[in-house]
């Protein structure tokens, strides 16, 4: 396939927290509400990553100021929009027993609702917490990256609609270059706590790179993303979604399993 | 990616004449998955708008198939927007869509404890004759010292930011040559 | 901005982005203050002690942009011998009234100008149409050194030189190593190479002292040369799509469409004493007689002739304030019978929402025009009011009639946005259901009433009998032709029936329509002007093919300011508009805001009139003097120049004078509208501010019924500090009840440390921060903040104060829904407080409806 892969690139630097990514997706994904809870937590309501909301965005208050920042106390606010990170090694797909999930010729991960029969065993092997079944049809959903909109040159409604462009959509290596050179301004201004999350197979091997990753101000874990993850079926030596295929599939799965065996963790 | 013939679809096949080695590529997407497209390009015409919202008036594209609304998103072309919107313009949609719209004229009686449906005319006419009865009622032609004052203070209107010029045009130039002068919008608010 | 105008908040990333400095002053940190780069907490209410510190700065740093201040402000202006400043009268400039509880603004005036108005001729002084449209006098004395005492500049200098880095700490609650930071930063970037820009929401305008704040920002802007250049001036930020229109072509009580004033009783008595009273000898305003004839062309038609005035005495006449609260008053003193309220809520949006109701109960009939019915529109059932069982739906006696509205979607139109920018949304589909648009609504109001009255010979009926009313009509639903009624607004002429290009082309002749001056070239060359999309990509920066912007198609007012008084760009980078000499005319990146073929080395002679008074170097053509002003000689009802004054409902003494509030205020002394104490009022010791959230919208009629949004932000809640929730007990996501002697409500709470506690006068004061979107109604419900706040307002504009006053907080469900306009104060209380105003003002009893403004009746003397 000759189709370019892919990806989104989340800088939280520029992120104000306005939630039109949130509401683009349920726009355009014809999306319900999730139901109305008042969580007590800053201005996170919709608190994470749901089969019915694919794009999320986290509020994050700390009693430290962020390096060029003024403030008339220690006090920062980091706003970050989550969303299916389309793993360059995907938990959710080698687990998928029905093939109901693919890898789309754009590098996403894309779970087809004709064929999910629900069983759920994608929903325990994604290490970002990111797929879920939906509890009024019992299918699994995420972000499927516009998978729809991607087939006719259209950009993903998250990212479209981003009024400061902290998300960005575009080919992965262009992506990524423009990641990098976004990280060394900010390092160049000052805002040494910067750095990007999951954006190579180095930076992240349990993933070996992700196709949706983050310029982040705080570690991880200040916004509800695990520091190393890990992909639970990387050395097990094969998956139940290979498994489930025909002998050319079993024969290819060997091939890379070999490849990433021995880093068992 | 569907041109090959009906033996390519078949699955171990399909997995090595695309290379899809691992199973999890093209070779496992059925039919519905190939020929995914975005909705819109199903639409009859697209409309251009401005969000209904705040002051900043980003452009929108309105996707119209069969008479009804099928998505709503920003105009790239937009000097102002360059195709984003807020949370509040990117739910428009559901704005001009949803359930909650009333679709009929709702009437209470004077003291009554619940809304009934009236036709549209009626209440206009109802309306005609209740400005009429109030203004005819209320008039002032002068000011005890002489002055012309021409008016009625037995009318009062509000709203008008939420409208289109051409309708707030419709209201004052209305109102005004009825006497109507408590005329008042958002602006004060 | 982020928080309130996320897309418009896309260019201050921009900006951050190629190395602007963002700085957000704000009581609260909000989404804004996550992404500025200088956060500045700031005491509700004292924005003028704040901003009045950056003057002195820039003045006493001498850091004000000389060529620029000389030569396009009033700084040299000479102003009256018996001016006296707040500095020589503890907070009170002189002219003060004692007895009236008014300024008589004589001694304001330009040195040698008799302007003095004549006894009784308050509205001349009124400041409302004035102030809309530019001032109307010329200084004609000068001290261009800037040295005489009695010079704007040295008035200026002096009146301020109090408000130093240490006052702020102490009124403001900012420290002064963050005020100065603030300071250097806004000084390092303004300057030939460099500008800065004000951008703020309407929240700055709701204060008793709202114009003012407006009116400091512009002191400030134009000391450091940044008004009329690219990348600077103050930028409204409003909050609705077409609230820009709607004041351009208002439905506003005071104006008619263009800023032309509305009649006003005792002077406006025939159109040459209108026409006299309003024009202006120079300036642009001169031309005044040549707008109004298009507008009454437009509105009576053939009716309109020379030997009838153009039916100028078919016009209503006003005779004081007709606004919004003052009308709201009449109405709940049964004075009003009917009511129309379309695309507004004001039983959730307007201040003191039980005395809204009230009005509300005491009208014969009610016309709401919403998308489903809201709180304004079921006033009689489920309010607290009724809930609470002060009030019982079966006594109220008005009449309700509920109209479904058509969305944008359904209907041609244009809004104008807040750059002064139309654009025309195109009809996408067919209004569902009796849903219809208010140009349907209008127009079918109208033909009724005209066939009502149409066998009438009475004279107050000709107006409506002679109306021009003839729209087409489009479709089985009979929508009238939008296009048809902007092609009126824009202006054509009455023979040939072409549309106008400009404003130029009017004429008092009677051969010119035009239904809005200001708007006159929007249907130029027979086009839809604001239907224009040609893609920004392929356009300039400036985008002039993309809608249109009044007047004239410009994007940015008073460019000439954006060249030396030479005519030379001040910078490269800079570079706008400019005098090319070679041509002999204005050229640049914009529609010049000049004269265009004006050289800049232009003089008027003695004998000018008109529009040939305007010089080479006066880049404020809508001023007579063509000079922006520092100092208003003439205009405002509350003082030539921002002072500090603290909110009505204040927990602090004003720290700079003796005189607490804004003298001229407007008050309602009425029984369901009490207020606190001035400060000091132990049973409502914390500071309370109102405002918006991204995820809603105003009173919530658009977004509260929406799904999608309600997620987002659920329900009602308060936001506190840390400090505020140990004090009082409250519990992050728990309870609490907020109130003042007006109204209770209960609300979530919100602990957050982006409250700030400010620590002044040797105390520590708390904000309850209280979103304002909710009500009963909607999927999305909670108690209204709008139940707290007062009937107050600014003198000069008759707006609210809604970001500062003072409220009680305690933690749990405590409220009983009670409301002061349903059966007189919370609290049974004497207030004798410290005073408001010093001295104190001779009482006098309650005027109309208990209005004072300042201390006096609105309406006309004798």
């Amino acid at each position: 396939m000759t189709t370019t892969i892919t990806g989104f690139f989340t800088d939280t630097s520029v992120c104000i927290g306005c939630k039109a990514c949130e509401v683009a997706c349920k726009q355009w994904n014809q999306l319900p509400a999730d139901g109305d809870f008042f969580s007590g937590r800053s201005y996170d309501n919709t608190i994470h990553l749901e089969a019915t909301t694919w794009r999320h965005v986290a509020f994050v208050e700390r009693g430290v100021s962020l390096s060029g920042q003024s403030t008339a106390r220690p006090f920062s606010w980091l706003l970050m929009s989550d969303v299916c990170k389309h793993c360059e090694r995907a938990g959710c797909l080698e687990a998928c027993p029905t093939g109901a999930i693919v890898r789309t010729e754009f590098g996403s991960v894309y779970v087809q609702p004709d064929v999910c029969n629900g069983c759920g065993y994608c929903v325990v092997c994604c290490p970002f917490v990111v797929i879920n079944r939906r509890e009024d049809d019992g299918r699994a959903w995420k972000c499927t990256l516009c998978y729809d909109r991607q087939k006719e040159g259209m950009e993903p409604a998250c990212a479209k609609t981003c009024p400061t462009d902290s998300i960005t959509f575009g080919p992965l290596e262009e992506l990524k270059e423009k990641a990098k050179k976004r990280l060394e301004e900010l390092h160049r201004r000052g805002v040494t706590e910067a750095y990007l999350y999951g954006m190579n197979d180095e930076d992240q091997p349990g993933t070996e790179g992700l196709h949706a990753f983050f310029l982040l101000l705080d570690r991880p874990e200040a916004y509800n993303l695990p520091p190393a993850p890990s992909v639970p079926t990387r050395g097990v030596g094969g998956s139940w979604g290979a498994m489930a295929l025909g002998l050319a599939g079993m024969v290819a799965v060997a091939v890379a399993a070999s490849r990433a065996g021995g880093e068992k963790r | 990616m569907a041109k090959n013939g009906w033996a390519l679809r078949w699955p171990a096949l399909k997995q090595l004449s695309t290379g899809d080695l691992a199973g999890l590529g093209e070779s496992a997407m059925t039919e519905r998955t190939r020929t995914l497209r975005p909705r819109v390009v199903e639409a009859d015409k697209v409309v251009d708008s401005v969000c209904p919202f705040c002051g900043v008036g980003c452009g929108q594209k309105v996707y119209v198939k069969d008479g009804r609304i099928m998505d709503i998103e920003g105009d790239y072309d937009s000097p102002i927007s360059q195709g984003c919107l807020c949370p509040k313009g990117s739910a428009t949609m559901q704005l001009v869509t949803g359930t909650h719209r009333t679709m009929s004229v709702l009437y209470r009686r004077p003291y009554g404890r619940k809304w009934e449906k009236i036709p549209l005319d009626k209440a206009m006419d109802m309306v005609a004759e209740r400005v009429k009865k109030a203004r005819d009622e209320t008039w002032e032609e002068q000011h005890e010292k002489g002055h012309p004052l021409r008016r009625t203070l037995g009318i009062a209107h509000l709203g008008g930011a939420t409208l289109d010029n051409e309708e707030n045009y419709l209201i004052k130039k209305l109102f005004t040559a009825l006497g109507i002068v408590q005329v008042e919008n958002q602006a004060r608010i | 901005m982020a928080e309130c105008h996320p897309v418009g908040f896309r260019w201050v990333m921009e900006a951050k982005r190629r190395g602007a400095t963002i700085i957000h002053v704000d009581p609260r940190f909000t989404r804004t203050s996550a992404v500025a780069d200088i956060h500045v907490p700031i005491r509700p209410g004292s924005d003028i002690a704040f901003l009045g510190a950056l003057v002195n700065y820039i003045i006493s740093n001498d850091l004000w942009f000389k060529e620029y201040v000389v030569n396009y402000t009033n700084a040299a202006a000479l102003v009256s011998e018996d001016y006296k400043d707040t500095e020589d009268l503890d907070g009170l400039f002189s002219g003060w009234d004692h007895e009236k509880g008014q300024y008589d603004p004589s001694s304001w005036q330009y040195r040698g100008l008799d302007v003095t108005p004549a006894a009784g001729h308050r509205e001349m002084f009124s400041g409302e149409p004035r102030a809309e449209r530019g001032a109307i006098v010329s200084a004609e004395q000068h001290d261009y050194t800037l040295t005489d005492p009695l010079c704007v500049f040295q008035i200026i200098k002096r009146h301020y030189s109090r408000y130093t880095p240490e006052m702020v700490e102490e009124a403001c609650g900012v420290p002064r190593e963050l005020f100065e930071k603030v300071a250097r930063a806004l000084c390092e970037n303004s300057g030939p190479e460099r500008t800065g820009a004000f951008c703020y929401a309407v929240g700055w305008t709701q204060h008793s002292v709202g114009v003012q704040y407006i009116r400091t920002a512009a002191i400030v802007q134009l000391l450091l040369g940044n008004i009329g250049r690219p990348g600077g001036g103050i930028m409204a930020l409003r909050g609705h799509a077409s609230i820009q229109g709607s004041t351009d072509i208002p439905t506003l009580y005071n104006m008619l469409p263009g800023y032309l004033p509305m009649p006003k009783a005792s002077y406006d008595t025939d159109l040459q004493k209108y026409i006299e009273y309003n024009e202006s000898a120079s300036g642009w305003w001169s031309e005044f007689p040549k707008y109004m004839v298009s507008l009454l062309k437009a509105w009576y038609g053939p009716a309109a002739t020379l030997q009838n005035d153009w039916c100028y005495d078919y016009l209503p006449h006003i005779t004081g304030d007709h606004s919004h609260m003052v009308t709201v008053a009449a109405m709940a003193d049964a004075l009003i019978q009917g009511y129309f309220v379309m695309g507004e809520n004001p039983a959730v949006g307007s201040m003191n929402c039980a005395l809204q109701r009230k009005g509300l109960r005491n009208l014969k009939w009610l016309v709401v025009r919403d998308f489903a019915p809201t709180e304004t529109a079921e006033f009689w059932h489920n309010a607290p009011e009724v809930v609470s069982g002060q009030v019982r739906t079966e006594d109220i006696g008005t009449e309700v009639f509920f109209f479904p509205c058509a969305a944008h979607t359904e209907k041609d139109g244009s809004f104008t946005n807040t750059q002064r920018l139309l654009q025309w949304h195109h009809k996408a589909v067919e209004p569902p259901g009796d849903c219809r648009s208010e140009l349907h609504f209008a127009w079918h109001l109208g033909r009724r009433l005209k066939e009502l009255y149409r066998a009438s010979s009475a004279p107050k009926d000709r107006a409506i009998r002679d109306l021009t009313w003839d729209y087409r009509s489009i479709g089985a639903i009979e929508e009238p032709d939008a296009e048809e009624v902007l092609a009126e607004i824009g202006g054509y002429t009455l023979g040939d029936k072409k549309s106008l290009s400009g404003y130029k082309e009017l004429k008092n002749d009677g051969g010119t329509v035009c239904g809005c001056w200001i708007y006159c070239g929007c249907y130029k060359d027979g086009t839809n002007q604001a239907a224009r999309r040609k893609p920004a990509s392929e356009q300039s920066w400036v985008a002039p093919e993309w809608g249109w912007a009044w007047p004239a198609n410009r994007r940015l007012l008073y460019n000439r300011a954006s060249a030396d008084p030479q005519g030379r760009p001040w910078s490269e980078r800079k570079k706008y508009v400019w005098w090319d000499a070679g041509e002999k005319k204005w050229t640049g990146v914009d529609n010049p805001d000049f004269i265009v073929d004006r050289s800049p080395d232009y003089r008027p002679g003695p004998e000018a009139k008109g529009i040939d008074t305007l010089s080479g170097i006066d880049p404020f053509i809508m001023q007579a003097e063509g000079k922006a002003w520092l100092y208003d000689p003439n205009g405002l009802l509350d003082g030539p120049l921002p002072t500090h004054y603290e909110p009505e409902e204040s927990v602090l003494k004003n720290p700079l004078y003796g005189q607490q509030c804004n003298p001229a205020r407007m008050e309602w002394i009425r029984k369901e509208n009490p207020y606190h104490k001035a400060w000091g009022d132990t049973d409502y010791p914390f500071i309370a501010t109102t405002y918006r959230l991204t995820e809603h919208h105003t009173a919530g009629g658009m977004t509260r019924w929406v799904p999608w949004l309600c997620e987002l932000q659920p329900e009602m809640f308060v936001e506190v500090s840390p400090e505020l929730a140990a004090l009082r007990g409250l519990e992050n996501g728990g309870w609490a009840t907020v109130s003042t002697v007006r109204g209770e409500i209960e609300a979530r709470v919100l602990v957050t440390e982006r409250m700030h506690s400010f620590v002044q006068q040797g105390r520590t004061l708390h904000t309850v921060g209280i979103p304002y979107h909710w009500s009963w109604i909607g999927r999305s419900t909670g108690d209204a903040a709008n139940e707290l706040t007062a009937f107050v307002a600014d003198p000069n504009v008759s707006i609210e104060e809604s970001k500062a006053f003072s409220v009680q907080i305690v933690a749990g469900r405590r409220s009983r829904k009670r409301r002061a306009a349903a059966s007189g104060p919370l609290v049974d209380r004497e207030v004798e407080g410290p005073e408001r105003d010093q001295p104190e003002v001779r009482e006098k009893p309650a005027g109309k409806h208990g209005l004072h403004a300042g201390k006096t009746e609105l309406t006309e003397e004798a």
